[in-house]
Formats: C-alpha cells, structure tokens, sequence
C-alpha cells in the first residue's frame, strides 16, 4: 500500500506571499538607494531593478526619429519573443513572472577583457540615450518605438576586440524553467543573433535596456536586447546573456530554422520579398482598423546611415 | 414535438445562433463592447474569421461520420447550414484582406495589380481563392431546386467540400511563419475525417 509522505515543509515555516514580496521592495529599495550614491561619483548607466522603473540620466539623440512613437501598450503587447510562446501576446501573458535579476552577461572570443559580468557592473561605463526608432517587423507590420540604451559601438570598443574579430554574436538566456516557451523546439534554443563589425559598430545599432524612459519589460526582453534599426525585427535578440568575438560569421536562429527565407543580413528591403509573402509595404501598427499599408523603405529609411556597410555586396543574395 | 420538428424549430436556430457567434464578436470587439481587437486590429479580424471558416469546415465534414457512427439521421438537415457558414466565414475572411488590408476599401493608392501578384505569386494565397471560389460555386448551388436541376451533377460538384478541406488546412499551414503545431491539429483532424471515408467505402461492398 502507497501511504503518501506528508511535505517536510512545516505551514508556518513557508513564507507568506506578502512578506515574500516585501522581502524583494526591501532588497530593491536598498539596490536603488546603493546605486544612486554610486551615481553620485561615477559616471555611466544606472538601471534600477524592476519593471517600469525610471531610468536616470538619459540624454536625447539626434538619431532619433520625429515621427510619433507608438502607444506604451502597443509596444508592449504585440510582440515577438518564441521563448515566452509564438503568438503576438504570448510574451505579454506569459513573461510576468520572470526575473531578470540577478543577471550576468558573458564576453568572450577576440577581445582584450573578456569575462563574465553582473548586469550591473556590465552596464556602468557607458551612458543612456533616448532612441526613438522606426521597427519593421519581417512580418511585414510595423512600429515607432522610444527606446533607452547604450551605444553599441561603445560596448565593442569598451572590450577592445582583436583584429582577428571580424562579427558579434550575441546569445539569449537558455533557461526552460523560466522561459517556457524553450520547451517547445519551435526554434533552436538557446536564440542566437549576429553582426558583422562594422555594423555593431555603427552609430545606430543600440543595446536597448528601457523603453519610454523606464526599465524595459520582460516581453521587450528585459534586462538588456539589441536594437539594430535598419534590419528586419528578428535581429533584436533579447534578454542576452552573451556577447561573443568571432572571426568567423556566427549561425544565426532564423536563419538555421528556415535559411531559404531568412539570412544573416536581414536588413530591411522593399525590393527582396519574402519568399512566402510581399516586403514592399507595411502595416503600422497603431492606425486602427481603416489605416492602409505604407510603403517599405530600403533599410527601413536609415539608408543615409547604413547603406555604405554594403557597398558592393548583392543583396538580393546577401538577404 | 418530433425529431423533425425539433431539429427545425429548435436545432436549427440555436445553430444558426451558435455559428453566428464569431462574427458577433468581432464586431463586438471592434467596438469595445465585448472585448478588444489586439494591437494589429485588421490582422486579428483576417486570423479570427480564416481559423473559424476552418473549423467549420471540419465541423460540416464531420456531420457524416458522425450520423453513420451514432445513426442520428436527423444530423444531416444541419449539413448545409454548416457548409453555408464556411462559405460565410471563408468569404469575411477574404473581404477583411482585400477591404481592410490590402486596402481596397481605405487606400487611396490602391491598386488592382499589387492584389493580381499576391493572388498569382503567392501560393498560399492563390490555394486559399481557390478554396473560397469551390465554396462560392457549392453555396450558390445549394438550395432545393438547384439540386433537384442538377440531379447527378450537384453530387459531383458538391463533393469538391474534401477538396475545400485539403487547400484550407494547406491555406493556413502555409502562411505560418514557424510554429505549425495548431496546423497540425487541423490536418490530423482533416486526414481523420477523410480516412473514416476511405475507410467505409472499402470495408464494405458497394450495394448496387
């Protein structure tokens, strides 16, 4: 006869979910007040734990697009992001409980400091920008979003790569226990993402760690996420845990899953279509019921600032 | 009342009310009274009416085996209902992509070409017009006299309903970007209901 073993954990000795919860203000209240001295002395980002947390010290852009951004809810219910579930507010409904803290970041491959750093620490040197960017989706919709992060090309120079780095790869938490969509194989997992040099070295590319001036939420890929506007959404890896040196060109998610419809470059092009679907126009999101489509522009109208890194090269190949 | 009664006054109307259910909600949604359309409104309107025209197609598909295996011939007279509202839902899912998304009805700049290239380029959308144009054909021709003109023929023409089911699920399994496990389902249930038909007109033989 099966006799059941009652729990080893006696009621009173569980915490209740209240002082379980005041138990993380505490701690968090205490991070803020820490990280606001170190502010006081040093420069650099500092990015208070928690959603929809303030985010200090941000200074405008003159990459900034004028046009409107998108609403708070917009941006933060329609979204892409397989690892909390594959439909459009999946990550919303799904991403709640996730913890983005304590997080590190891995920097390895062809660089003079490599390492493994607190989120925190990894942040300090560089400083936060408001980035309002267009986003075009290779689901042919898009958004105009107002993120805050730190300049790529900053974070690249900071770590001092070798000559022999040639791409940067980046790398998404694997974690199935707290990011249920991983248990599903829709995609490889852990999500791998990839720029050459020179793009992650150009002004525009971003590491984003806020949106409308506050902490980014999970389903935006909290803590901290590529933003690389002129090329299709998917390139934007979220929550990474990894940056890597290499010199030889990374594999890259989409592109593994189906390489006939997605490469590396991915970089937005009204004239390359999808071989499923059109890419010469677009649904803004936003527009309600009765907006038509927009016509797409060749790298998403940051061809003044990208067009250059692809001189000479086929881009109905190099798609 | 009997069986037949019943089915007519009261079956029918609750299934008439049942499948017009969908459609209310999304006029409900679209006016914030029942809920709300997702962030891309046009794009959630195409998916909800497209997933129903499915599954009432394999809705109406079922409706035979279902009669054979329980013996409720009374099963039957909601066949054609059935079928009408997939040809309804097939239809509002094709007028919300040329209305509201390609922008026939809201687009200044709209063009007929850009519909002709998606329509012939796209094969996913040239299986799923060719769905809607077999169901267009099956609706006009489904009333009583209709079938009575067209004695042998309108059997023929009407069991062209298999081939809807193969080019919807096709339809919708191809437009997936990537997680085709709700396609799945649908061509598992699909290949279910066409078996049990394989199935029976070979087990037994055909009495003359």
């Amino acid at each position: 006869m099966l006799i059941n073993k009652p729990a080893d954990i006696r009621q009173s000795e569980i915490t209740s979910e209240q002082n379980y919860l005041n138990r993380r203000d505490f701690i968090r209240a205490g991070s803020i007040a820490g990280a606001s001295v170190l502010a006081g002395t040093a420069f650099g980002a500092v990015i208070p734990e928690g959603e929809r947390a303030k985010l200090p010290d941000v200074s405008k852009s003159a990459f900034s697009t004028i046009e409107a951004p998108n609403s708070y809810e917009d941006v933060t219910t329609y979204n892409n992001y397989y690892e909390f579930g594959t439909g459009k507010e999946d990550p919303y409904r799904n991403a709640g409980q996730f913890e983005s803290r304590p997080w590190s970041i891995t920097v390895d491959g062809h660089a003079e400091k490599t390492g493994t750093f607190h989120f925190e620490d990894f942040m300090k040197p560089f400083d936060l920008e408001e980035r309002i960017y267009r986003m075009r989706c290779v689901e042919a919709w898009s958004m105009v979003i107002p993120w805050v992060g730190i300049s790529l090309a900053d974070v690249v120079k900071h770590f001092q790569p070798t000559s022999s780095a040639k791409y940067v790869a980046f790398e998404t938490l694997n974690d199935p226990v707290r990011m249920p969509g991983q248990r599903r194989r829709v995609l490889e997992w852990p999500y791998k993402e990839g720029l050459t040099i020179a793009e992650a070295t150009n002004p525009l590319a971003i590491l984003a760690v806020g949106v409308y001036g506050e902490t980014l939420p999970n389903q935006n890929g909290a803590p901290i996420r590529l933003v690389v506007p002129w090329k299709y959404g998917f390139k934007g890896i979220k929550g990474i845990v990894r940056i890597s040196f290499t010199e030889e060109k990374p594999p890259v998610s989409w592109n593994i899953a189906a390489a006939n419809e997605y490469g590396f470059y991915a970089n937005v092009n009204p004239e390359v279509n999808h071989p499923r679907w059109s890419q010469a126009s677009e649904r803004a999101i936003g527009g309600g019921l009765f907006a038509p489509r927009k016509p797409t522009r060749m790298f998403n109208g940051y061809g003044e600032q990208v067009a250059h890194l692809y001189d000479g090269l086929d881009l109905r190949k190099n798609f | 009342m009997n069986t037949l009664q019943k089915v007519r006054f009261v079956g029918k109307p609750l299934v008439f009310l049942l499948c017009l259910l969908p459609a209310a909600l999304v006029v409900g949604d679209a006016f914030g009274i029942t809920g709300q359309l997702s962030a891309n409104p046009v794009e959630d309107i195409l998916d909800r009416f497209g997933n129903w025209a499915i599954r009432l197609i394999m809705i109406t598909l079922s409706v035979t085996p279902l009669r054979q295996i329980t013996g409720w011939n009374w099963l039957t007279r909601f066949r054609r209902m059935l079928g009408l509202f997939t040809f309804f839902y097939a239809l509002m899912h094709f007028l919300t992509w040329l209305l509201l998304d390609r922008g026939l009805a809201v687009d200044p700049a709209f063009q007929w070409a850009a519909i002709f290239e998606d329509l012939t380029e796209r094969p996913f959308i040239t299986i799923g017009f060719a769905a809607l144009l077999l169901l267009t054909v099956m609706a006009v021709t489904s009333t009583n006299g209709m079938r009575r003109r067209m004695r042998q023929a309108w059997d023929k023409l009407h069991y062209s309903v298999y081939a809807v089911g193969v080019l919807g699920v096709w339809h919708y399994w191809w437009q997936v970007k990537k997680d085709t496990s709700d396609a799945w389902i649908y061509a598992i249930i699909l290949a279910v209901l066409l078996g049990y038909r394989v199935w029976t007109r070979y087990r037994k033989p055909v009495r003359a």
